[in-house]
């Protein structure tokens, strides 16, 4: 059994996160052309030229475009109209039709901002050559260039975001189940019978069941810590003890959680699906694969009760920007508060007798 | 009084488990509860050990109420639960250690109480306790029950799934812990191990039929039960509850206990009666009633 504790959750760790990426690259991308003029094979070549973007093959017609992205052969149809060149030239104006499977929404909405930001790029230095060749008419081009610079994870790594995100996941996920299983495993051997005619207190029982799953659950984190820092070389910026403060106070909170599931459940088999319920509300609540922000109110309010959200808020915050212990004091009290709350549950409703 | 029972009644959900139970087991007394399974004696213990609240009545147990003083009992008895609830993946001698140690006391100071039975599973001190042979994990559950050296001992059952080299030597075992002053509580739905008891109660669908000493309620048995054989033991059986004045007829082990309504019976006139119904090899005795006849009666 403790192989399988240690080792399961390090693959699940090195496989999650190297597999779990928003990165969206190799869109299939198509064209057709009914121009044929310089202005159409230069912005042709643009997509040629972008790594994001497999040219799989040109159509004659938007029809047969279409029948093959019906069949799943091609993400992404530009169709460049008729007298694209000499409309730009003469009119200043012109339109481009853009086709994106958006059976994943998602990658949809990413593929789309690729193309448009070509197709600006095109634009814009389409326009400076167009008023080269009107001098008469020569106004100042008006350029806002936006350079973003992204702060704590410059190079927009999607590991040095997910592996902290991942480790939370399953240092959560294994002290959850664990103990839910456990207080409920006895009743089911009938060992807790046996238990409760002696004079051993609530809280000396509890405790000595909840131990156990608390240092795993920091000998878990350490390994996955290791794992981060030594294969994914996520930065730890700060302080590595604040983690494991806040870690062993969080841990309680899970603890607590799983008690009380174990407390409210007569097999192993009901424990099971329950924490199975709560891991999965948990997670996806999380703001580990979507960001909180996006979610609607009410489910904004719902996260404000879920542990986890706070866990892998503060274990982004000192890892990756470095934080110190007041600016993650709000979270941590929080944590606190349930670790104290959920406990006092647990032992309230454990009981000898029935 | 080491135990008092008055009055207990508990229901699960609308099914009654036990209604109404009074009795009393004095101190260092052997008690047995008799009763075929489902007839509530799981329930009794467990109410009498603190484990289940009763709806109705009130128990005393070492002097302490199953209520108000629920911590001091836990204290001062021991409880062997009919299923075997001891660690499995724990080493017997781990187990012992362990339930001392929950107790506040050692195998050490209380080692003389537990010797006798301990002696026998040492040698396999090391091996876990979910490996062992029935009869071994029924001695270990009683070493660990007895640890903490209880005033009262409760056994649910203890001799059920147990050959029966085991179950003679449990009972000696019993016996000689009785001779120490405790105070034994012991549930069995087997008949001849009731006869080993100083008391018992007969127990049936949440009631108690009778109590006594065994010896007493086999010689206040009133009627005459006659061993009945013949060359088939089937038709034997067909034919004697068409006689007319039978008052009660069963299977009890190569026999048939034949039981008459009336006074005057002549185990002759039965023999003719058989005969005439194409039996040969007949034979007719007068048994001595054991508890089995006695619950078979009631």
């Amino acid at each position: 059994m403790l192989p399988i504790i240690f080792v399961l959750p390090m693959v699940q760790l090195l496989i999650l996160s190297n597999a779990a990426s928003f990165e969206i690259k190799n869109i299939k991308f198509s064209y057709v052309d009914n121009d044929h003029s310089a202005a159409s094979r230069e912005l042709i070549s643009k997509f040629e030229a972008s790594q994001y973007f497999n040219i799989i093959e040109s159509f004659s017609s938007k029809k047969e475009a279409d029948f093959q992205m019906q069949t799943g052969k091609v993400d992404a149809i530009l169709e460049i109209p008729n007298h694209f060149e000499r409309d730009l030239i003469t009119e200043n104006f012109t339109n481009l039709s853009v086709s994106i499977n958006a059976i994943d929404g998602a990658a949809a909405g990413v593929e789309s901002v690729y193309i448009s930001q070509i197709i600006n790029g095109f634009n814009q230095k389409i326009q400076t050559q167009l008023y080269q060749y009107n001098e008469a008419s020569y106004i100042q081009p008006l350029n806002i260039v936006t350079i973003p610079s992204f702060w704590y994870n410059n190079t927009l790594n999607y590991k040095t975001f997910m592996v902290p995100g991942i480790l939370v996941l399953l240092v959560t996920m294994l002290t959850l189940f664990l103990s839910s299983m456990n207080i409920v495993r006895e009743k089911e051997m009938g060992t807790l019978e046996q238990i409760n005619v002696t004079p051993i207190q609530k809280y000396q029982f509890i405790i000595g069941k909840l131990f156990p799953f608390w240092v795993l659950g920091l000998v878990i984190l350490t390994v996955g810590l290791i794992i981060a820092i030594a294969v994914f070389s996520v930065p730890v910026l700060g302080n590595i003890g604040l983690i494991y403060f806040f870690t062993s106070v969080y841990l309680l909170v899970i603890l607590g959680i799983g008690l009380i599931i174990s407390n409210h459940s007569d097999t192993q088999q009901q424990a099971m699906f329950i924490a199975w319920f709560f891991s999965v509300i948990f997670i996806l609540m999380s703001g580990l694969f979507t960001p909180i922000e996006s979610m609607p109110q009410w489910a904004q309010n719902v996260t404000f009760l879920n542990p986890i959200r706070y866990f892998v808020e503060i274990i982004r915050m000192v890892m990756l920007k470095g934080a110190n212990f007041s600016d993650i004091s709000r979270p941590f009290f929080i944590v606190v508060f349930y670790a104290f709350a959920l406990n006092w549950i647990a032992v309230w409703s454990y009981r000898k007798v029935n | 009084m080491s135990i008092i029972v008055q009055n207990i009644s508990k229901s699960y959900n609308k099914a009654k488990a036990v209604e109404a139970i009074t009795f009393e087991v004095k101190e260092g007394e052997l008690f047995g509860l008799i009763g075929p399974d489902g007839a509530g004696k799981t329930t009794i213990f467990r109410i009498l050990t603190t484990l289940l609240l009763a709806n109705e009545g009130s128990a005393i147990v070492a002097g302490f109420d199953v209520i108000k003083d629920y911590k001091a009992i836990r204290d001062s008895v021991g409880y062997m639960p009919g299923k075997f609830s001891l660690y499995q993946d724990l080493s017997v001698e781990e187990n012992l250690t362990f339930f001392a140690t929950i107790f506040g006391t050692t195998i050490e100071e209380n080692y003389d109480l537990i010797k006798d039975i301990y002696i026998q599973i040492e040698p396999f001190k090391t091996r876990r306790a979910g490996v062992l042979s029935g009869g071994m994990k029924q001695k270990l559950a009683l070493c660990c029950a007895l640890i903490h050296k209880p005033k009262v001992l409760f056994l649910d059952e203890p001799t059920t799934g147990v050959d029966p080299v085991s179950r003679k030597e449990f009972w000696e075992m019993l016996k000689r812990l009785q001779q120490k002053g405790i105070t034994i509580l012991v549930s069995t739905p087997y008949m001849d191990e009731a006869a080993l008891c100083d008391r018992i109660a007969l127990l049936q669908k949440g009631s108690i039929l009778k109590i006594d000493s065994p010896e007493n309620i086999i010689k206040n048995y009133d009627k005459v039960i006659y061993d009945v054989r013949t060359q088939n033991m089937h038709q034997l059986i067909l034919d004697l509850k068409n006689y007319p004045s039978q008052y009660s007829v069963y299977a009890f082990g190569e026999y048939i206990h034949y039981i008459d309504k009336s006074a005057g019976f002549n185990p002759k006139d039965l023999a003719a009666y058989l005969e005439k119904n194409k039996h040969s090899e007949i034979e007719i005795n007068i048994s001595r009633p054991t508890i089995e006849d006695v619950f078979m009666d009631l």
